[in-house]
């Protein structure tokens, strides 16, 4: 099967065409790269940015999930009455419920005393919240009055929080102007809504808060019972309970959150558009590469077309020219893409990693581009005449 | 093998219009060397053109292996020059390429053999033209007259049963002149391969079965006549 196609094999015309000048093939492969490293980052941040958003959301245990109507994302949560929470456990299918307290509040830097908003949870301390198991006994250090849990994965302005702590200090800061005393740390990670994370029982919570309704929850954890069907028991709840409530599956939350990052914000948009100037960039350096190429060798093709090259073929080694740069402008922008996302969670904590939907997405953009580019740069082949070779 | 009558070809339309060729006819028969010769400017360029189907005719009739290319269509012109070796003044080499990688793009044309043949075959010209020791240089380190002797290896290297060669000693010193249009004259009682061969080089005009005079868009003498 190889045999034939091997020694069937031609001068590699298009391979050769590009190597033999190598600094235009650099600046082609540099420019290409250039292009592929941008769509990978601003894809790579809009799809971090829509992760991100959920990094709380996963983590609760949870099969349905009570918001409020009024609640439009993890910033702006509202308010619902608790009743409806512990009506909801009427409900055959329904095993446990967990009411939580959500809201973004004002923590003062220990160390330079300047404040930043972080997302607090309030809960009681002997409720299951989270699918990790190992908060669990760290919960029942919140149940001393003004106590917290500080997310060790927060920004680093929130202060040297979690160093002071492993060192041993007592670590204690205002929330709007009451004292809390950090009880230990937990890792949940921060998110586009949120810096950071704390995490304090439903009394604390009240304290801190005092003007918050009593009886009233911003979100409302629902465990079924295993073996229940979520989206019917969802469907159930929804019909019994009044309207100032919705019910939502984990799943419902989590896009519901995603859905307000990428629809009534600017941020998806943006970064999709970014990836598309990269992508028009990309175009362009291709095209000027090829198309240059072409000019500068008409005589050359012109005379190939003497000696009898079909159309066709040249047309073909302008487009293996094309592919060549893909998949040599590709590789660097990959190995970019996986050094700057470091780079990039290092510096943001932002969940940005590279998969392989977003690899193959470039790898075709960039493909696209430079075939393209490459249909583009043939139109000059058709000025090639053979009869002005003499 | 190549039979032209009656032949006018003009450039330019209307008051620009100016006739190149006149009422050309001539004839090349397999295994004979015919040489053109005339003034610059007199229309034997156009004429190697039109021969070589690179043109399309417009008036008269030139056949080619016994096919007729006026009116014939882009695709069997482009066949017709597959069988036909042309060598070009300015020798318009790839310059990407090694000299053996040039030749060989003209030994890929041949359908059919392995590249391995293909490979040797360049090879084996290129020493035919005495250049087996500069087969990997680029056309850039060769001097002028070994890529004139490249361009000639391309030229052969895909089994030509024509060769139009365009002033193929130009560049060449008289020694290696001489064995160039030795190796042409060879090869066309060899293979029974014509050759029409424009040339102002009067050294070689011996090596021809027959000269053709060539003067303001025509032959002065009797293309048939000379033996």
């Amino acid at each position: 099967m190889l045999g034939p196609l091997w020694q069937g094999r031609r001068i590699p015309l298009a391979w050769l065409l590009l190597t033999r000048q190598p600094v235009r093939l650099l600046v082609a492969l540099a420019g290409i790269a250039f292009a592929g490293i941008l769509m990978f980052m601003q894809l790579g941040f809009r799809d971090g940015l829509f992760d991100a958003s959920v990094t709380i959301h996963r983590l609760f245990d949870a099969d349905l999930v009570l918001i409020s109507p009024r609640s439009s994302s993890s910033v702006s949560m509202a308010g619902f009455p608790r009743r409806r929470l512990v009506q909801a456990m009427a409900d055959p299918a329904v095993e446990g419920i967990t009411p939580v307290h959500w809201n973004l509040l004002l923590w003062r830097n220990p160390e330079n005393r300047a404040t930043r908003s972080i997302l607090t949870l309030g809960f009681e301390p002997s409720d299951p919240l989270f699918i990790d198991p190992t908060l669990q006994p760290k919960a029942k250090l919140l149940q001393d009055r003004g106590r917290v849990l500080f997310d060790e994965r927060s920004r680093p302005e929130f202060g040297p929080v979690a160093e002071w702590f492993r060192q041993g200090c007592t670590v204690e800061s205002e929330i709007g102007g009451k004292r809390v005393r950090v009880a230990g740390l937990v890792a949940l990670g921060t998110s586009f809504g949120a810096d950071g994370n704390l995490l304090t029982s439903h009394e604390t919570y009240l304290k801190l808060l005092p003007n918050t309704p009593p009886g009233s929850s911003e979100v409302g954890l629902i465990r079924l019972r295993p073996g229940s069907n979520a989206a019917a028991a969802r469907e159930r709840l929804q019909r019994q309970l009044p309207d100032d409530v919705t019910v939502l599956t984990k799943d419902g939350f989590i896009a519901f959150e995603q859905n307000y990052w990428r629809t009534s914000t600017s941020i998806g948009f943006i970064f999709t558009l970014g990836a598309a100037m990269g992508f028009v960039v990309g175009c362009v350096i291709v095209y000027q590469i090829l198309y240059s190429d072409v000019s500068d060798h008409l005589p050359e093709y012109a005379t190939l077309m003497a000696m009898g090259y079909r159309l066709p073929t040249l047309l073909g080694v302008v487009a293996r020219e094309g592919l060549l740069l893909a998949t040599f402008g590709y590789l660097p922008a990959y190995a970019a893409g996986q050094g700057l996302y470091l780079l990039v969670r290092n510096a943001t904590q932002l969940p940005v990693t590279m998969n392989t939907t977003r690899a193959l997405t470039v790898f075709t953009m960039i493909l696209v581009m430079c075939m393209a580019s490459a249909v583009l740069a043939m139109r000059k082949l058709g000025d090639a005449d053979p009869a002005e070779i003499f | 093998m190549v039979l032209v009558s009656g032949l006018r070809h003009s450039y330019g339309s209307g008051s620009m219009r100016r006739q190149v060729l006149q009422d050309i006819s001539l004839r090349v028969d397999p295994g004979e060397v015919v040489l053109l010769t005339g003034p610059s400017g007199c229309g034997k360029t156009t004429l190697l053109t039109l021969i070589g189907a690179l043109r399309q005719v417009q008036e008269g009739s030139v056949q080619l292996f016994g096919e007729e290319l006026r009116d014939a269509s882009r695709s069997s012109r482009l066949n017709l020059r597959r069988r036909i070796g042309m060598i070009i003044q300015g020798h318009n080499l790839l310059r990407c390429l090694t000299a053996e990688q040039n030749v060989q793009m003209g030994a890929d044309l041949l359908q059919g053999v392995s590249y391995r043949a293909r490979r040797d075959r360049s090879r084996e010209w290129l020493r035919a033209v005495g250049l087996s020791d500069h087969l990997g240089k680029l056309p850039h380190d060769l001097s002028g007259g070994q890529k004139q002797r490249v361009a000639i290896a391309r030229a052969l290297a895909a089994r030509p049963q024509l060769l139009l060669a365009d002033e193929p000693t130009a560049s060449l010193d008289s020694r290696t002149g001489r064995e160039v249009v030795e190796l042409l004259k060879s090869l066309a009682k060899d293979q029974g391969c014509g050759v029409l061969m424009v040339t102002h080089d009067p050294r070689i005009l011996d090596v021809a079965d027959r000269l053709v005079q060539m003067e303001d868009g025509q032959l002065s003498q009797g293309a048939y006549a000379i033996e």
